[in-house]
C-alpha cells in the first residue's frame, strides 16, 4: 500500500487506511533510531529543504534527523516572514529552491494556507511542519502514535485536548486524525479559546476542566501562548493555572492511568506542573522519541520510495539480528 | 449585428428585432429603440414605419439600459499598476456598464477638487463609461476633518465615503451626515466595525475553524451598521449601506426601511454567488472584505433582493495585481474584480433560479442602483442618454484569466461557467467597442 497524496498538508480528509500506514511504517522507522548506527539509505540521493519562517528548534531538529537518519541531503533556511513584506516573496524563495532540483520541502509558516500555495506552484513535494493556526499534521501523527503506542485501539477512548485550541495547529491536527480512528475527543479551554463550530467535526467542548477530563484516557496539555493575554483571551497565567491547569490535584479527577502529553515547549507551572510533567504517566519525551520515526516514514512515503515494494523489509534484514523481532 | 460596428458614423438610427428589457416598467416585450442625437427618441413595440431612419438588426437580442455600478475602485490616482480610469472603464464597457461611481480610496484620496477635476477629464479622454467620483467624506479618510463637501459635489462628486473603511466615529458619521444633507448627497459606509474585525481574513464560523485563518464575526458589519442607523435615525439624512453582506445587516436595513429612515443598500454579486467554504483552496482571489460569508447570509441577501430590503447590486470591483495576490492568503490584498462578470452573476445567480424575473433583476444594476445614487440613467425613457447594452441570455462561458479588459486578473469566477454575455455597449448612441481601446 502507498500513500495516495504527493504532498503532507494537513490530517484533515486523510484516511484511517493513510494515517495507519504512516503509523505502521513508523513503527519500522523507531527501532532504526534505536541502533548503534541510526542510518539507512532509503533516501539516498534525495535533497530535502528545510524551509522555517518561523523558529522552532524543535520541528526541525526532529525534521533534521529523520531525513539523515534516511540518508537524505538536507539544506536548513531560516527565512523571515518580515523579509516577505520587503523582500522576496514566497513565491520567488519557493521557485528558486526548486530550481536547485529539490526532492522534498519542510515548510513551516505563520501563515495558514501558506503550505497549499507553495504546493500549488511546485513539483516538489510540500511536508506541512505547522502553518499557522492550522495544521501541524507531522506533530498530530506522533500524538496519534504515541497515543496509539500506549493504549492500542483508538476506538472509544477519551482523549481530551486542554489549551487555545483556537490558536493551535496541533490541536487541529489532532482533532482531524483522532476523529478519523474512532477516538472520543474532548476540547477544554476558556471559551475564549475555543473556536466557533468545532463541534462540528464531531468533538465535545467542556469549559470546564473536572468535567472533561473526568474518565480520559489522556490528556494532551497545549502550550499557552503567554502574549494570549493582551488580547484578553485570558486574564492571567495564575488564573489559567488555577482554572486550567494539569496539576496533581485537577488528575486527580481523571482515572490513574490516564496519560498526558504536552507538544512543548512546556510552560511548567502554568498550564502544567512540574509535578505531573516529570511524572510517571507523562509520555512527552515518547512524544519527541516517536516524532523522529513518524517524520521518517512522512518523508519516506511522500518521497515515492515507498512505492519500492519491499525497501523497508530490505533495510530491517540488514538491521542487527536483535532488533529484527520488533519489526 | 454586423451593421452596428459602422454606427459610429450614424447620428439618428434604430435598433429593430430585439427583445426591450425595460428594468423600470418591470417589461419585456419584443420591438426596437430610436436614437437621435446620442438620446433615445423613442421605444416602441413592434416594428414600427421607420421613414428615412438607418435601421440595424438586433438579430434578436436583449437590449437593456446600459448598467449602472455605483461602487468601483478605479485605482487611479495612485494605484496604476493594479487598474487606471481607462483600463477600468474598458472593463465597465465590456461588462455592459455605462455608468460607474468610483470610490476615494486612491493616492491621493479623492478628497478636494483637483482629484476630482482629473479623474473626470481622464474619464471623458477615455470616452468608454460615464464615471461618477465618490469624495473622501474625511480628509485624507482618515476620519479627523471633514472634506470640503460643497466644492467637491460641484466639481462633479456624487456621494462621500470612507470606503475601505468606515467612517471613523459616531460624531464624524453625524457631522458627515449633517453636512452632505445640505448637498443632498449620501453617505456611503463601509460597515465594520474595527474593535472586532482588526486582523480577520474570512468569515468568522466553521470554515475559519478548519482553515485556521484570522476571522471576523458577521455581527462586525452588523454593529456599525446599528451605530449608522442610530445617528441616521437623530439626523435625517440619506446613508447608503455599501456591499452589504449578513442577514444581520439585511434585518437591520428591512427594519430602519420599515420605520422610514432614508436608507439605501447595495450588496455585491460574490455575496449572492459565493460562499465562505469556496475559501478552502485558499485562492487569494476569493479574498474580500467584508468577507464571504455563510449559506445562510447568502440566502438572507438573496431575500433582501427579493423583497427589496437591498436595492441595488454593485460589483465593489477592486483590482489588484497578480504578484499582489500571488502570496500568503493572509498577506493578500482584499478584492476582487468584477466589473466583467457582474451582469452574468446576476443571471446566473438570480435569474436562473427563478429568484427573479430578468427585467427585476436588470433593476438591480440599472435605474435602482442610479436612484440610490440620484444620478441619470438605467432607464428608457424618451430623451434619456441613449446609453444601451445588448446581450444574449442565452449563452453560457467559463471565465478565464484571458478575457478580461481590466488591468487585473483578480477574479473568482476563473474557470466558472456562467450564463448571459454582454455582446454590444453603446454609450450616448455610440457603440463603445472595448477591443478598439487603445491598451
Ligand atoms: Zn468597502
Ligand atoms: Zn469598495
Amino acid at each position: 500500500m502507498t500513500l495516495g497524496r504527493n504532498d503532507l498538508l494537513g490530517l484533515e480528509g486523510m484516511s484511517a487506511e493513510e494515517i495507519n500506514l504512516i503509523l505502521d511504517t513508523a513503527d519500522s522507522f523507531k527501532e532504526i533510531s534505536e541502533r548503534p548506527v541510526k542510518k539507512v539509505p532509503a533516501l539516498r540521493g534525495k535533497t530535502v529543504v528545510n524551509l522555517f519562517f518561523e523558529p522552532s528548534t524543535r520541528t526541525r531538529t526532529s525534521f533534521e534527523l529523520a531525513e539523515k537518519r534516511l540518508s537524505a541531503d538536507t539544506v536548513n533556511i531560516s527565512a523571515s516572514t518580515s523579509s516577505v513584506k520587503k523582500g522576496e516573496t514566497l513565491r520567488d524563495t519557493a521557485e528558486n529552491i526548486q530550481a536547485m532540483k529539490i526532492d522534498l520541502i519542510v515548510m513551516r509558516h505563520s501563515a495558514a494556507g501558506a503550505p497549499h500555495f507553495l504546493a500549488g506552484l511546485l513539483d516538489a513535494a510540500v511536508v506541512n511542519a505547522g502553518d499557522g493556526c492550522h495544521e501541524h499534521p507531522t506533530q498530530g501523527l506522533l500524538d496519534i502514535f504515541t497515543l496509539r503506542e500506549k493504549l492500542g485501539d483508538l476506538r472509544g477512548k477519551r482523549i481530551v485536548i486542554v489549551g487555545d485550541v483556537a490558536h493551535s495547529r496541533v490541536a487541529r491536527s489532532d482533532v482531524f486524525g483522532l476523529t478519523t480512528l474512532g477516538a472520543e475527543v474532548v476540547l477544554c479551554a476558556p471559551p475564549t479559546m475555543i473556536p466557533r463550530d468545532i463541534e462540528r467535526f464531531g468533538v465535545q467542548v467542556e469549559t470546564n476542566l473536572k468535567r472533561a477530563i473526568e474518565g480520559a484516557d489522556a490528556i494532551n496539555v497545549l502550550r499557552i501562548q503567554l502574549e494570549r493575554q493582551k488580547v484578553n483571551l485570558f486574564p492571567s497565567s495564575l488564573e489559567y493555572n488555577e482554572v486550567y491547569g494539569i496539576t496533581a490535584e485537577s488528575l486527580a479527577w481523571a482515572t490513574p492511568e490516564c496519560l498526558i502529553m504536552h507538544p512543548g515547549p512546556m510552560n511548567r507551572g502554568v498550564e502544567i506542573s512540574q509535578e505531573v510533567a516529570d511524572s510517571d504517566r507523562a509520555v512527552i519525551l515518547d512524544q519527541v522519541t516517536n516524532g523522529v520515526a513518524v517524520r521518517m516514514a512522512v518523508l519516506y512515503l511522500i518521497c515515492g520510495v515507498g512505492q519500492k515494494e519491499g525497501l523497508i523489509e530490505e533495510e530491517v534484514q540488514s538491521a542487527p539480528e536483535e532488533n529484527r523481532e520488533a519489526v | 449585428m454586423e451593421a452596428i460596428s459602422k454606427l459610429r458614423d450614424v447620428c439618428d438610427y434604430a435598433i429593430a428585432n430585439i427583445k426591450v428589457v425595460d428594468p423600470e416598467n418591470e417589461r419585456i416585450f419584443p420591438g426596437c429603440v430610436g436614437v437621435e442625437g446620442g438620446k433615445i427618441a423613442f421605444v416602441e413595440e413592434g416594428l414600427p414605419e421607420f421613414g428615412d431612419k438607418t435601421v440595424y438588426d438586433g438579430g434578436g437580442l436583449h437590449l437593456s439600459p446600459g448598467f449602472v455600478d455605483i461602487h468601483v475602485h478605479l485605482r487611479e490616482p495612485g494605484y496604476e499598476h493594479k487598474e487606471t480610469i481607462h483600463t477600468g472603464t474598458v472593463a465597465a464597457a465590456s461588462g455592459g456598464f455605462t455608468s460607474v461611481a468610483c470610490m476615494p480610496n486612491t493616492s491621493p484620496a479623492i478628497d478636494n477638487k483637483s482629484v476630482v477635476d482629473f479623474i473626470l477629464r481622464k474619464a471623458k479622454l477615455s470616452g468608454f463609461a460615464k464615471v461618477y467620483p465618490v469624495a473622501a467624506a474625511t480628509v485624507g479618510r482618515e476620519g479627523e476633518r471633514l472634506t470640503e463637501i460643497g466644492r467637491l459635489v460641484s466639481a462633479g462628486a456624487v456621494a462621500v465615503s470612507d470606503d475601505g473603511a468606515p467612517v471613523s466615529t459616531a460624531q464624524m458619521v453625524r457631522r458627515v451626515l449633517e453636512y452632505a444633507s445640505r448637498f443632498d448627497i449620501p453617505l456611503i459606509e463601509h460597515c465594520e466595525d474595527p474593535s472586532t474585525s482588526a486582523g480577520g481574513v474570512m468569515n468568522e464560523g466553521f470554515y475559519s475553524t478548519k482553515l485556521g485563518l484570522p476571522s471576523v464575526p458577521a455581527f462586525s458589519e452588523e454593529l456599525c451598521l446599528a451605530r449608522d442607523l442610530i445617528v441616521l435615525n437623530a439626523v435625517k439624512s440619506k446613508l447608503h449601506v455599501a456591499h452589504v453582506s449578513t442577514r444581520g445587516a439585511v434585518n437591520r436595513i428591512r427594519e430602519a426601511k420599515e420605520n422610514g429612515l432614508p436608507v439605501t443598500a447595495e450588496t455585491a454579486p460574490h455575496y449572492i454567488s459565493l460562499e465562505e467554504k469556496d475559501l478552502e483552496t485558499y485562492d487569494t482571489n476569493f479574498r474580500v472584505n467584508p468577507p464571504l460569508r455563510s449559506a445562510e447570509d447568502r440566502e438572507a441577501i438573496i431575500e433582501g433582493l427579493k423583497d427589496g430590503t437591498l436595492d441595488c447590486i454593485a460589483s465593489d470591483h477592486a483590482p489588484h495585481a497578480q504578484e499582489e495576490k500571488q502570496v500568503e492568503f493572509e498577506y493578500a490584498p482584499p478584492g476582487m474584480i468584477g466589473l466583467e462578470t457582474t451582469f452574468s452573476v446576476v443571471l446566473t445567480h438570480l435569474v436562473e433560479p427563478r429568484h427573479l424575473a430578468l427585467p427585476q433583476a436588470l433593476a438591480l444594476i440599472t435605474y435602482k442602483a442610479a436612484q440610490a445614487l440620484g444620478i441619470p440613467g438605467g432607464t428608457l425613457r424618451k430623451g434619456d442618454a441613449a446609453d444601451l447594452v445588448l446581450f444574449d441570455p442565452t449563452v453560457t462561458w467559463i471565465v478565464s484569466s484571458d478575457g478580461f479588459y481590466s488591468k487585473s486578473r483578480n477574479s473568482p469566477y476563473i474557470g466558472r461557467k456562467l450564463s448571459g454575455r454582454v455582446l454590444h455597449t453603446i454609450l450616448d448612441g455610440t457603440p463603445v467597442v472595448p477591443s478598439e481601446a487603445a491598451l
